[in-house]
């Protein structure tokens, strides 16, 4: 780990202006996915602003019925939260199927959606990867690893993002908000908040260096079932090979590209009546990568539209 | 020289009148253990401040060192040293042995400028701190010459050649019996590499007093540590005092040094401060030894009525170029079913990858995952129970030399596991059973694993305090070492278990083998007992010589021991008095066993019989256990508790690998795709459902004194193809190609139109 | 940074790099090694300790944010020479073999414990808005967060139950 100076911010504007006011730095809450990064020297951040005691951790209802969740609020407390499970439950099991019970007692919700590729060419410094350095190549394209973008990738980088949490989240229309140390605050839609790697795939997210994400806005749950589907090889403890998380009418795909993926294409195709096979088809029809991954996805997404639809039939 | 004759006379063991033998004591070390107060070499006291030292690997695969500048890391804050091949200390040629009898020659590291396979040592930092060490580590400057490697295993079946020193086992005329036959399978399985991934990482902890270096490592084997330290420093081995009191799992890959160790102790002796070092766990994957790939070819030939006419399995495995292993894939089917005709072997590609080694149930583990298979399609084709082919092809004298067996309850196995198990409950048609999403499905397999005893001795103890001190340079890696050993000692002196110490993993101790390839129970214990009785013969000469002693002048064969007592009749004396008066260091024999002359005149194995239930998930194709249960034969069981841990642990090895566990080469790079815990899929908790085991009642009288086996390989074999039959048998799909995981049952499934 | 962090009921105030993860913090600086270090990523459990409460991988945690906070750890659970109902069920039960990552299963365990009596759920729990039952299944999930390479599985769970029984 290189050496950094270690700050504790008092408030949130203590914790902006320290961020505006060195460059390099990064904001740490949970560490689970930073310090991780930092031992292996793939982050070098010179400062850390410690915001882990900021009062953000509250889940509080909103006047449209929906829920607004502190960025600081632990995995494990927003699973746990009553609100969530009875009204949210594809959030919250997409929450529980993410790594531990220990890291989800640590990491945040503003953290998860700042966590990084776990790409094992981004994750292996010796390696080119244009994520981690740029202009020096992707490995992951003629490589061995079987976790590619399905969607969105660019010649750059066929990285996916790692979040389950955020695929339920991008399936409720979830909206992240932050604010940059000129107080100037802003509302992205949580499906949209990371970029696709386009030709800089560098740059996960719009977000400034002084950008803090404050809470993450749930609207109320659209009507209807819901329902998350998590594929691995292990039972547990491990992330996903694909995901889907089922809302009412919306679906969103994991681990097929770099943000969480709302199938867009599959809810216009049940908004005309298609079956669930048949919007599941009408998704992939576009994706890119091997088939056998891109078969998987379809038959994940088709079977949880189903269950969904079966569990309001029932 | 004994003979297993010898064996047969009573002996306190075999009587077991205390009841030790075999009972479900709570481990030795257990509360050290759940305290967290067992010190892991990385953890011993040190007699001043340590230093802490970070290895830097190179990131190619074969080549040239054409530049390596340390000066950066050396001027770093908290640097106390940085070393390169350019100015490491000088050590022995790599092999020399000052010492002919060494069990290992020299090894050294940073040797020179070659690069022989990703993740060899390339730089070393010794720093006040682990921070500032490991981020020294990241400002070495290297230059490489890359040269062409080969890489792929796949890729070069082509360059496999013979195993050295080996020959094809041929019996019979295989290719004439297997054209003969009425129904054939011939088909070929892949295994791929798999890393052991010991929870607690190699580490050392090393000091000198004065010119003697002190030692404490993560090992299997004591006198191999200290022999190799020994030779790479260019020293006598008995100036290097090895400890080795807990490791944290080592199912191998710890059988060996590594450069840990040598640094270690290189670093404590230039700086004149005690030194730890630890490998990272990124290293722990790229510079230790793994299980190599293996791909096996089966043909099995047989007659209408299911009686084997011919076998053959073929294995093909890889090994580093300097660095001969062989992953003995084929072995055990040597052994297992009777075939007129039959023929095993090996071949070997050299690759410029790290090195090859055992892992536990070397050969067997990727072995049976093919063979266990085959007998399963076999049984299909033929319309027979699977185990009811096995029972019809079980030999009554060892296939391979025709030797009897020592005891062979392999039947046994199979009735019992198929009784408890409820295996009549399988329905043969594959994809017949649904639960809502999941087919459902059952298989079974057999087990079998060779037994060793090799050469040990032990040292023991009796203090005027009653206590008796087992001492051995043996180790216990999780298998229970220590506390098998109370037990022996307890039961053998007629102590008390509260009476009875032992003291492992110090290379001053009477030397043991150390542990692998399951034979550590039967070896250490053997030499326990050895011990144990030679302490008897002397306590009791000691009574009988004493006039203090109320069993003076009796005849000490006939004297017994009970209860801390010497024993003859109604008279009697504690062991603590008669120590006691022996002397202040109370009395101390050694004694050891060594194979017996006619030991190898039988065929002499483990058994046993794994059955598996699975789920595959018809959307995903992911399969998970539903329910496993085993039954074993392994001799005499010394600790029914400890025993059965060991068994079940192989049990769900053998689900990490039949579902989970792989790692690949990067042919680009030569490095392993997977390099830490969460791309290298061992199994979790919520992997394993349902799973238990049962060990037959057995005494193996050609085994050892005590007729005990060993447990710690068995349950891995055939465990993996329990599971791959009962996906069969689940959802018709067989995949030859492990690990099963979701992307190959699904696509499988597809394929099937599913 | 001069950080103070209580451990196992003793503050424990040390001058600290702040690269120092909390459990190097308890392993070099404060001398506990009970902690184990199995990968230090988060992919194994081994360092799992209890702060203020709740269980975490201590390897994913700098000393520096814990300044304040209360660790308990393995040495921390016994009450002198009565081991703590969960180290005493391990030790019945055999659920370990080389001992490695038994203080983070211990410490886990204990952590489980409380976070299934505040109804917190899990992967596998079936109904999110009912209460939470401890299942087999669910001590599984719960406790795969920490790997056993000896896979003393079985035997966890049955140390896990036997101390549910025994708190309960």
């Amino acid at each position: 780990m290189k050496p950094f100076a270690f700050e504790r911010a008092r408030d949130v504007d203590h914790a902006l202006s320290l961020a505006a006011a060195s460059p390099g730095a990064r904001f740490l809450a949970g560490g689970t996915n930073l310090l991780d990064l930092m031992k292996l020297e793939i982050e070098q951040p010179a400062r850390l602003i410690d915001v882990g005691r900021l009062p953000l951790a509250e889940i509080a209802e909103t006047a449209a019925g929906g829920l607004r969740i502190g960025a600081l609020a632990t995995n494990t407390a927003v699973a746990s939260d009553p609100r969530v499970r009875s009204r949210y439950p594809a959030l919250a099991r997409a929450i529980l199927a993410g790594g531990s019970v220990q890291l989800r007692n640590k990491a945040t919700v503003g953290g998860n959606l700042m966590q990084r590729t776990r790409c094992p060419y981004f994750m292996d410094a010796a390696k080119p990867c244009n994520k981690r350095l740029p202009g020096s190549g992707c490995s992951a394209m003629e490589g061995l690893s079987r976790s590619l973008a399905l969607f969105g990738a660019s010649e750059m980088c066929v990285a996916v993002s790692p979040s389950d949490m955020s695929v339920a989240l991008a399936a409720f229309d979830a909206v992240a908000e932050t604010v940059r140390a000129d107080g100037s605050v802003r509302r992205r839609p949580v499906e949209t908040l990371h970029r696709l790697p386009g030709e800089a795939p560098q740059v996960d997210t719009d977000l400034a260096p002084d950008e803090l994400v404050l809470a993450v806005e749930l609207p109320p749950p659209p009507p209807g079932p819901q329902a998350w589907r998590k594929v691995r090889a292990r039972a547990s403890y491990t992330g996903a090979i694909a995901s889907v998380a089922v809302a009412g009418d919306r679906v969103a795909l994991g681990a097929v590209a770099a943000r969480p993926w709302r199938a867009r294409l599959a809810e216009a195709a049940l908004a005309d009546g298609a079956s669930a096979a048949e919007a599941a088809a009408a998704e992939l029809a576009h994706a890119e990568g091997p088939e056998g991954r891109r078969s998987l996805v379809r038959r994940i997404t088709a079977d949880a539209i189903r269950e969904a639809r079966e569990g309001a039939a029932s | 020289m004994s003979t297993v004759r010898d064996w047969a006379a009573p002996n306190p063991v075999t009587e077991n009148r205390s009841g030790l033998i075999g009972k479900s004591v709570d481990r030795y070390e257990g509360r050290l253990k759940v305290t967290g107060t067992a010190p892991y070499a990385f953890e011993v006291e040190t007699p001043s401040q340590p230093l802490y030292g970070h290895i830097v690997s190179a990131t190619i695969a074969r080549g040239r060192i054409t530049s390596i500048d340390v000066s950066q890391a050396a001027a770093a804050p908290g640097v106390v040293l940085a070393w390169s091949h350019l100015n490491v200390p000088t050590q022995a040629q790599r092999g020399a042995k000052l010492n002919p009898r060494s069990q290992r020659g020299s090894n050294p590291t940073l040797a020179s400028d070659r690069v022989e396979h990703y993740g060899q040592s390339v730089a070393f930092i010794l720093a006040d701190t682990p921070e500032n060490a490991r981020a020294a580590g990241g400002l070495v400057r290297v230059a490489y010459a890359a040269e062409d490697a080969d890489l792929d295993f796949l890729s070069s079946l082509d360059l496999a050649g013979p195993a050295p020193g080996e020959e094809d086992a041929r019996v019979g005329d295989f290719e004439a019996g297997y054209s003969a036959s009425e129904v054939t399978v011939d088909d070929t399985w892949f295994s791929p590499l798999q890393n052991h991934a010991q929870m607690e990482p190699c580490a050392t902890t090393a000091w000198w007093e004065g010119d003697k270096v002190v030692v404490h490592t993560s090992i299997q084997m004591v006198k191999g540590g200290q022999h190799a330290l020994a030779e790479t420093l260019g020293i006598p081995s008995d100036r290097v005092r090895l400890f080795t009191r807990y490791i944290g799992g080592g199912f191998g890959g710890k059988g060996q040094s590594y450069d840990d160790l040598t640094l270690a102790a290189l670093a404590a002796r230039e700086s004149g401060q005690p030194v730890r070092v630890a490998y990272t766990r990124q290293q722990m994957f790229q510079a230790t030894i793994h299980r190599p790939a293996v791909q096996m070819r089966v043909r099995l030939g047989a007659d209408r009525t299911g009686r084997l006419n011919a076998m053959a399995l073929e294995a093909v495995t890889h090994c580093a170029r300097n660095a001969p292993f062989v992953e003995h894939a084929a072995n055990f089917a040597r052994n297992l079913y009777a075939a007129p005709h039959r023929l095993t072997g090996h071949r070997l590609v050299r690759l410029d990858i790290p090195h090859a080694g055992a892992m536990r149930a070397p050969g067997e583990a990727p072995g049976m995952l093919s063979l266990e298979c085959a007998m399963d399609e076999l049984a299909e084709t033929l319309g027979l129970d699977p185990i009811e082919l096995r029972i019809r092809n079980e030999p009554e004298v060892d296939p391979d030399n025709a030797k009897p067996f020592s005891v062979r309850q392999l039947v046994r196995c199979m009735r019992e596991g198929a009784q408890q198990f409820g295996w009549d409950r399988r329905n043969p048609t594959p994809g017949a059973v649904r639960d809502g999403r999941w087919y459902v499905g059952m298989g079974m397999a057999t087990a079998i694993r060779g037994n060793f005893l090799l050469p040990a001795k032990a040292g023991l103890r009796l203090t005027g305090d009653g206590l008796a001190t087992l001492t051995q340079g043996m180790t216990d890696i999780g298998t229970g070492t220590y506390t098998i050993l109370a037990q022996i000692t307890g039961e053998t002196l007629g102590l008390p278990l509260d009476q009875v110490r032992v003291e492992l993993g110090d290379s001053d101790m009477p030397p043991a083998p150390g542990s692998g390839g399951q034979f550590g129970a039967a070896t250490a214990g053997s030499a326990a007992f050895e011990t144990g009785m030679v302490m008897r013969r002397r306590l009791a000469e000691l009574a009988a010589g004493d006039p203090r002693s109320p069993l003076y002048g009796e005849d000490p064969t006939l004297m017994d021991f009970a209860n801390g007592n010497i024993v003859l009749g109604n008279r009697s004396e504690s062991l603590a008095a008669l120590a006691a008066r022996a002397g202040p260091d109370g009395v101390y024999v050694e004694g050891g066993i060594s194979p017996a002359a006619d030991a190898r005149d039988w065929s002499q194995h483990t058994y046993g019989a794994q059955f598996a239930e699975v789920g595959v998930d018809s959307v995903t194709g992911e399969v998970r256990l539903r329910r496993m249960f085993g039954v074993f034969a392994a001799g005499r069981i010394l600790n029914a508790k400890l025993a059965k841990s060991q068994i079940t642990g192989g049990m769900i090895w053998g689900v990490g690998a039949a579902l989970t566990e792989s790692n690949a080469v990067d042919p680009r790079y030569g490095s392993f795709l997977h390099q830490d815990l969460g791309g290298y899929l061992a199994p979790v908790h919520a992997d394993i459902v349902n799973l238990d085991a049962v060990l037959l009642d057995e005494a193996d009288d050609k085994a050892n004194p005590m007729g005990i086996k060993g447990v710690g390989e068995l349950g891995i074999c055939g465990a993996g193809a329990a599971i791959a039959n009962a996906v069969y048998n689940a959802c018709g799909v067989r995949l030859r190609d492990y690990p099963l995981t979701p992307d190959k049952v699904m696509a499988a499934l597809e394929a099937k139109g599913l | 940074m001069l950080t103070t962090i209580r451990v196992n009921g003793v503050d424990r105030a040390v001058e600290v790099d702040p690269r120092t993860s909390l459990l190097d913090f308890l392993r070099e600086r404060v001398g506990l090694k009970g902690t184990k270090k199995g990968c230090d990523h988060g992919q194994c459990g081994a360092c799992t300790v209890l702060v203020n409460g709740v269980r975490i991988n201590a390897c994913l945690s700098l000393a520096v944010m814990h300044d304040g906070d209360e660790v308990l750890t393995v040495e921390g659970l016994a009450d002198g020479e009565a081991l703590h109902p969960v180290q005493q069920a391990f030790l019945s039960e055999d659920a370990f073999q080389c001992g490695y990552c038994t203080p983070g299963q211990i410490c886990s365990t204990v952590g489980l414990l409380a976070e299934v009596a505040a109804g917190q759920p899990s992967e596998v729990t079936a109904d999110l808005a009912g209460p939470v039952t401890l299942s087999d299944a669910e001590i599984r999930e719960r406790m795969s967060g920490n790997i056993c390479r000896c896979s003393a599985y079985p035997q966890i769970l049955a140390a896990v139950r036997r101390a549910a029984g025994a708190a309960a």
